[in-house]
């Protein structure tokens, strides 16, 4: 086949099928929250104290820490998904939620007794948490792969290692409802390893999936 | 920086912007100026796939396999381009990324700075290399008896999806799904990977 062929038979094809890169995102990450928020509840549920837990500051910092990790690592990763896209103004958002959590980390260090530290980041119930978080990532991981494949990322592994970030944030937000332990001590440590642990897996699926 | 120099840089970013023009309407369905932004890209694209391969060490026998992954690329990722940003770094990072995939299952390792590449668009010498007589046996050979027949047909009726179905006796949305499949297992082919 000449090029000048290829180019009659591309140029014939020329509307493009399916959504956009943005609008495929938007879907994963909504159907990706749902499927979270449903697991969460059929498997662990809230935690019953919740309406008194909402008073408290350290409740709530779970989910802007998280929310704020799965918006910019969304972000990025729709960055990333765009050759010769900038990505410096993207990649400097992840110090977002890594500034909220060292801000929080170094408050409760402030305000809590030495004696307590220990307690508090050991918490009660990491083994769950270490279970749990990438548990109710699986799907947005999936999805969003799913979505990025409309992108064409220069490294499919750095893409989904990023994917892995944002699907980990979306898990561990509604984890956090259920979850007892609300020591930004706790979070800094386990909600960090399950997340870690998904961005490892979004990276060794990128790898392959978002190949091109 | 001289004078000629300077018209020359005008001159790529007044073309560049066109380019970005043909684009967003072929975004919207406009098969003519898609058709025409592809012409122009071409030559550009196998200079710039000639200077990767030549600095890499290679023979230039593989330039048409790169201006036609590329061409590929750049249709089955064509959502990937921002509208409101400009083509050409687009256009750029996906020839670059094909070539060195080129390259990577050859077993060579190479270096391409994108400025390199943005020359090429200055370069009036690029705008010579003609269509003409680029062939490349392998691409159709790889494709299924049907999926080669649609893709034939199309560019034989001139790029009309109607006519092709004329010709093939199917609908003319039999022929444009069909087309649609047939071009990104291409694609999955050159790659070397799995259809």
């Amino acid at each position: 086949m000449k090029t000048d062929e290829l180019i009659l038979a591309l140029s014939a094809d020329a509307r493009p099928r399916g959504p956009s890169l943005a609008v495929a995102l938007a879907v994963a990450v909504t159907l990706g929250a749902i499927a979270a928020a449903i697991g969460m509840q059929l498997t662990l549920g809230i935690r019953p104290d919740v309406l008194a837990a909402l008073g408290s500051p350290r409740f709530l910092f779970k989910f802007v820490e998280t929310a704020a990790l799965a918006v910019v690592a969304v972000r990025l990763a729709a960055r990333m998904s765009r050759p010769g896209a900038e990505l410096w103004s993207a990649e400097v958002g992840l110090f977002v939620p890594a500034l909220l959590l060292f801000t929080a980390v170094v408050l409760e260090l402030a305000s809590v007794p030495e004696a307590a530290w220990e307690r508090r980041l050991v918490g009660t119930n990491w083994a769950v948490c270490l279970m749990a978080v990438p548990s109710f990532s699986l799907v947005p991981l999936g999805l969003l792969l799913w979505a990025l494949r409309r992108g064409a990322s220069e490294s499919g592994a750095l893409t989904g290692l990023v994917a892995g970030l944002a699907a980990g944030g979306i898990g561990a937000f509604f984890y956090a409802a259920h979850c007892p332990d609300d020591s930004p001590l706790f979070v800094a440590v386990w909600y960090t390893i399950a997340i870690a642990g998904v961005a490892g897996l979004g990276a060794l699926l990128g790898a392959r999936i978002l190949r091109w | 920086m001289t004078r000629a120099d300077d018209t020359a840089t005008a001159q790529a970013a007044s073309r560049s912007e066109q380019w970005a023009d043909l684009m967003r309407s072929a975004l919207n369905g406009d098969a003519a100026s898609y058709r025409q932004l592809l012409v122009a890209l071409a030559p550009v694209l196998r200079t710039a796939a000639r200077r990767i391969l030549e600095r890499a060490g290679q023979g230039t026998g593989d330039v048409e396999d790169v201006v036609q992954e590329t061409l590929l690329a750049l249709h089955l990722k064509r959502q990937s381009w921002d509208p409101a940003s400009p083509l050409m770094p687009w256009v750029w990072a996906i020839a670059r990324h094909k070539a060195l995939d080129v390259l990577r299952r050859r077993g060579r390792r190479a270096e391409v700075p994108i400025d390199e590449l943005e020359a090429v668009l200055a370069d009036t010498a690029a705008a010579d290399d003609g269509l003409a007589g680029h062939d490349v046996a392998r691409l159709t050979q790889s494709l299924s008896g049907r999926e080669r027949e649609v893709v034939e047909a199309v560019y034989l009726s001139g790029a009309s999806t109607k006519e092709a179905g004329a010709r093939l006796a199917m609908s003319e949305g039999a022929v444009r799904v069909a087309l649609h499949r047939a071009l990104k297992r291409l694609a999955a082919i050159y790659g070397g990977g799995e259809p």
